[in-house]
C-alpha cells in the first residue's frame, strides 16, 4: 500500500514547484496563472489524501468546491488579462504600473 | 506483481507530473507550458483514481482539460505576443526559485513525511465495499449536508460567467449594428416624403434619344 505520507511529500513537491515557476516567470502572466492551477492541483492533492486516509468524504466535497472557484477564477483572470492586452498591447508584468502604487 | 501494481502506478504517475509541473514552469512557449499542464492535470487525476475519487478525476478530466485548458490555450493563440522579452530574467531568478523552492519542499516533508504521517501512524483504510459508489456518496453529501454552499457555488459561476463577458465585451465602431427600437419606433413621415414635381415644359428630346 501506499502510505499517506507519499502522497503529502507529492503535494508539497508540487506546490514547491509552482512557486518557483511564479518567481521565474514573473514577467508572464499567463505562466503565472498557470502556476496558481498548479498549486490548487496540490493543495487537492492533499485534501483527496487525507479525504481517503481518514474515510471522509467530506474532503473530496471540498475538492468540487476548490475546482468550481479555480475554473471562476482561472475564466476572469483570462478575461482581464484579454482586456490588458487590447488596452497595452502587452501581457508583460512590468508594463502593469500604470498605478504607479 | 498484482499486488505491486497500484504502487508502480503511484511512482510512474508522480514521476510524470512532477516532470509535467516542471516543465510547465520552464517552457520557452506558453503553448508548450499549457499542453504539459494538460498532461500534469491528466496524471493527477490518474492518482485521484487510485485513491478512489472516482468522480473528481473524471470532473478533473472534463473541467479542466476539456474546458480551462482549452480557454487557455485558446486565449495565449489569440494574443500576438512577444514571448522572448517575457523572458528576461529568467536565469537571473533561477538560484532564488530553486533555493525557496526546495527549501519549501524539505520544510513540508519534514512536518508531513514518515515519521508523522507514514504506514504505522495512518494506516490505509482496506478496499471499499462491493457496491459502494463514490459518485452516490458524493451526491448525497452535495445535495443534503452541503446545499447551501452548492447552491453559492453555482452563483459563483453565474458570477464570473457574468463578469467574463462584461469584461471582455466590447462595440467596435466599424462594425454595423442592428438598433430594434429605433427599426421600431419609425413612421411613414419619417421615411417617406412626397415631392410635388413640375411637369417638364423644356425643349422635346431629340429624335435619336426619343427611343
Amino acid at each position: 500500500m501506499i502510505p499517506l505520507s507519499h502522497y503529502l511529500v507529492l503535494g508539497a513537491v508540487l506546490f514547491a514547484i509552482a512557486v518557483a515557476g511564479i518567481f521565474l516567470n514573473r514577467k508572464n502572466l499567463i505562466v503565472i496563472l498557470m502556476a496558481i492551477e498548479l498549486m490548487l492541483l496540490a493543495v487537492n492533492m492533499n485534501f483527496i489524501a487525507f479525504s481517503h486516509f481518514l474515510g471522509d468524504p467530506a474532503g473530496q466535497v471540498f475538492v468540487f468546491f476548490i475546482l468550481t472557484v479555480a475554473a471562476a477564477e482561472s475564466a476572469i483572470g483570462l478575461a482581464i488579462l484579454v482586456t490588458l492586452f487590447r488596452n497595452l498591447k502587452s501581457i508583460n508584468v512590468d508594463d502593469l504600473g500604470s498605478l504607479k502604487g | 506483481m498484482g499486488a505491486n501494481l497500484p504502487i508502480i502506478a503511484f511512482y510512474v504517475s508522480a514521476g510524470i507530473l512532477i516532470l509535467a509541473a516542471l516543465r510547465v514552469i520552464t517552457a520557452r512557449n506558453p503553448v508548450h507550458a499549457a499542453l504539459w499542464l494538460v498532461l500534469a492535470f491528466f496524471t493527477a487525476a490518474d492518482l485521484w483514481l487510485l485513491l478512489h475519487a472516482e468522480f473528481l478525476a473524471v470532473a478533473l478530466v472534463l473541467v479542466y482539460v476539456g474546458a480551462v485548458m482549452v480557454l487557455f490555450l485558446f486565449v495565449v493563440m489569440m494574443l500576438d505576443i512577444n514571448f522572448d522579452r517575457l523572458r528576461e530574467g529568467f536565469w537571473r531568478y533561477v538560484p532564488l526559485a530553486g533555493g525557496v523552492g526546495l527549501l519549501m519542499a524539505l520544510e513540508m516533508a519534514l512536518v508531513v513525511g514518515a515519521r508523522e504521517f507514514g504506514l504505522q501512524s495512518a494506516p490505509p483504510p482496506g478496499e471499499p465495499a462491493p457496491g459502494y459508489s463514490n459518485t452516490k456518496e458524493l451526491g448525497r453529501l452535495l445535495y443534503t449536508d452541503y446545499v447551501f454552499p452548492f447552491e453559492l457555488a453555482a452563483v459563483v459561476l453565474l458570477v464570473a460567467i457574468v463578469a467574463a463577458i462584461a469584461l471582455t465585451l466590447r462595440r467596435r465602431k466599424e462594425t454595423r449594428y442592428q438598433d430594434p427600437a429605433a427599426q421600431l419606433s419609425a413612421t411613414k413621415a419619417a421615411r417617406l416624403k412626397i415631392v410635388k414635381v413640375e411637369p417638364d415644359r423644356g425643349t422635346p428630346p431629340a429624335e435619336g434619344q426619343a427611343k
